[in-house]
């Protein structure tokens, strides 16, 4: 018997079972729509985390200043001083790979214009920041490595703090009050959206950090200082020098702690998509586990249907199907049913996966992996399930078969 | 292959074991079947006639014994073997029918076809299956379910499947067996009709009336032939045995 013949007896076998096909179908439809759900949804805020930390710029390397411990209590990183500008400096002349510094101190402050006023965060950086942190501007300019050195009246906003403060106006050019010291806004930034953290990170002000210390105050100290590096492999050995740097600068003795704390973006990253995965791969087990039982369904159903029809398969026999006919159409069946479920599965997991990310707004994103994966695995699922059926089918004694009530 | 014997049995045996017992259905039957005859095979049940039958059909291969099908030994084939010969060669009805459920007419006679030889089309099979199913004057119940027929129109649909292959020898099993007695009359017409037109026909029964439709009678008892008489001898052993319970007839 040859292969179009034998798809033939199988699709109308399913035809003659058109309910009980859809009820097998279901449990894999269900199996497959869950697990490419799932994993999407997994995948999607794998993703955003991973576009979040992206943000933070590039072979980036963060430096922080230590705590301080006063009266048992510790401030956290930054809340001592031990950063210096000199340390910058030193880091941005002797570290080798070292593209761009920028010196960090930020703090919550009141700005204002005209008769409106808001709470916002002051960011004190060097020009090199946008580069950093690969942030371009909406509009205007940023301000210049001269202004810095001058310590002028000029900064740059966020678009949170744009509308806020201006409304519909055009800030470019418009005065700010910081703490009553009217600075020049010389540019809006692009829109970045919420931190891995959930903050806005639209509602900002930076301007050059000399005018941060000089004109605002707060001390010569900075909080942080971001340092990027040219390339990523440059990265563990730019870390180990910054380290050594300020260790010597700080003059720490050896078997003593930093008093300034490194990070890498990478680690950062690691951390969170670490997190992620293990919610993806949790989703994608659970979804598992119901393919699973679909699977199980479709052996329990073909198993049933294999006694059922015994004087079917007698009298095919009788008629001339061979042994592997016999498989081949139970077979055919089994996996007709997962791959169809699997078809229409996918469909549902898509769909289901949009509307969680439309009416939840959790991002999900469905690769072609996911949905090649999920298909193959169906098939796979109707040939494991379906063989042992079918096989009994095959190995039926056609004159006990013809005979069976 | 040519002096028109198509089946051929030799001293053939067929030997059961479950267990330790032995059972011996068939012991030393040796038959001939020519083309074109139709011959019921009788006996009570327990005689070794259902044995028999599979092994004519081959669903089932003797113990000892040569099986002569059409001039090749078929004793000795293996499952897939006696598979394409039951295609090509036979073409079986049975008493419980055995057609598939929720299943068109149609469909139900293409079976044979579709575990044969050739690739046909969806047209050509429908179109044989039509001949088929109006050769047994079915024809407008194509579509009809299997459900929707009575119980004679079932066994048509069954001998039009029988028929589609062309087969050397139609098998019955007790075709009758399942049907009232006017729709079983109507059965052996179609029978005697297609014996007519030169089927060779080997149909099992226990009832002698409808075993009086095939010219020749083969009886088994305990797994050998006890006897086997053409429809003249019939005539005239019907007659001497009239003879002797009522003298007075003339």
């Amino acid at each position: 018997m040859n292969v179009g013949s034998t798809f033939n007896v199988a699709f109308r076998s399913l035809r003659r079972n058109k309910m009980r096909s859809a009820l097998t179908a279901l449990g894999i439809i269900i199996g497959v729509a869950a697990v490419i759900a799932m994993v999407g949804i997994g995948n999607g805020a794998k993703a955003q985390v991973e576009a979040q930390i992206a943000s933070l710029g590039q072979n980036v390397i963060l430096v922080f200043s230590g705590s301080t411990t006063s009266s048992g209590i510790r401030t956290g990183w930054g809340g001592a001083g031990t950063l210096k500008i000199e340390d910058a400096e030193a880091i941005r002349r002797e570290v080798p790979g070292v593209t761009a510094v920028s010196e960090e101190v930020w703090s919550n402050t009141q700005v204002a214009a005209g008769n409106q006023n808001w709470f916002t965060r002051i960011y004190g950086e060097s020009a090199d920041y946008f580069d950093i942190r690969q942030w371009p501007l909406a509009e205007g300019a940023p301000f210049t490595a001269q202004d810095v050195r001058s310590a002028n009246k000029v900064c740059v906003i966020g678009q949170t703090t744009a509308t806020e403060v201006y409304g519909n106006d055009n800030p470019i050019g418009q005065v700010l009050r910081v703490k009553k010291v009217p600075f020049t806004v010389s540019g809006v930034l692009t829109n970045k959206g919420l931190s891995t953290h959930g903050v806005d990170q639209d509602d900002i002000v930076v301007m050059p950090y000399t005018s941060a210390i000089k004109r605002i105050g707060g001390g010569t100290n900075l909080r942080n200082i971001n340092v990027q590096v040219a390339d990523a492999q440059q990265m563990i050995a730019a870390q180990q020098q910054i380290i050594e740097l300020l260790r010597q600068r700080h003059n720490i003795r050896a078997g003593r702690d930093d008093d300034f704390t490194v990070r890498n973006q990478q680690e950062i990253a690691d951390t969170a998509t670490a997190t992620t995965d293990v919610m993806t791969g949790l989703l994608g087990a659970i979804a598992g586990v119901s393919l699973l039982v679909g699977g199980i369904g479709i052996m329990n159903i073909m198993l049933v249907s294999v006694t059922e029809r015994t004087r079917e398969i007698g009298t095919r026999m009788a008629v001339g199907a061979h042994g592997r006919d016999i498989l081949a159409q139970f077979l055919i069946e089994a996996i007709s049913l997962s791959s169809a479920g699997g078809i229409i599965g996918i469909v549902v997991g898509i769909t289901v996966a949009n509307t969680i990310a439309l009416t939840r707004h959790w991002p999900s994103r469905i690769s072609a992996t996911s949905i090649i994966a999920a298909f193959s695995i169906s098939a796979l699922v109707g040939i494991f399930f379906g063989f042992y059926p079918a096989r009994k089918a095959a190995r039926l004694d056609p004159i006990e078969a013809l005979r069976y009530e | 292959m040519n002096d028109g014997v198509v089946v051929k049995l030799v001293n053939l045996h067929k030997t059961y074991r479950t267990g330790e017992m032995e059972v011996h259905a068939v012991r030393g039957v040796s038959l001939e079947i020519r083309r074109g005859e139709f011959v019921a095979l009788m006996g009570a049940s327990g005689s070794g006639k259902s044995t028999l039958m599979n092994i004519l059909g081959c669903l089932d291969r003797p113990t000892t014994g040569q099986y002569i099908l059409d001039g090749a030994d078929v004793s000795r084939l293996d499952r897939d073997q006696l598979a394409d010969i039951r295609n090509r060669k036979f073409g079986f009805v049975f008493q419980n029918f055995n057609l598939l459920p929720r299943t068109s007419a149609r469909e139900n006679v293409e079976l044979p076809l579709l575990y044969g030889r050739y690739r046909l089309t969806n047209a050509q099979l429908r179109k044989r299956a039509d001949y088929a199913i109006a050769s047994v004057g079915l024809d407008g119940r194509e579509d009809h379910y299997t459900s929707q027929l009575s119980g004679g129109q079932q066994q048509r649909v069954a001998i039009a499947r029988a028929l589609i292959n062309d087969p050397e020898v139609v098998l019955a099993d007790e075709p009758t067996g399942n049907l009232d007695s006017r729709t079983s009359v109507e059965i052996m017409e179609i029978f005697q009709q297609l014996n007519a037109r030169g089927i060779t026909i080997l149909m099992v029964t226990h009832e002698q009336d409808i075993a009086s439709y095939a010219p020749r009678n083969v009886h088994m008892r305990d797994g050998i032939v006890r006897q086997d008489l053409a429809a003249t001898q019939r005539l005239n052993r019907d007659r001497l045995q009239r003879l002797k319970t009522s003298p007075s007839e003339p």
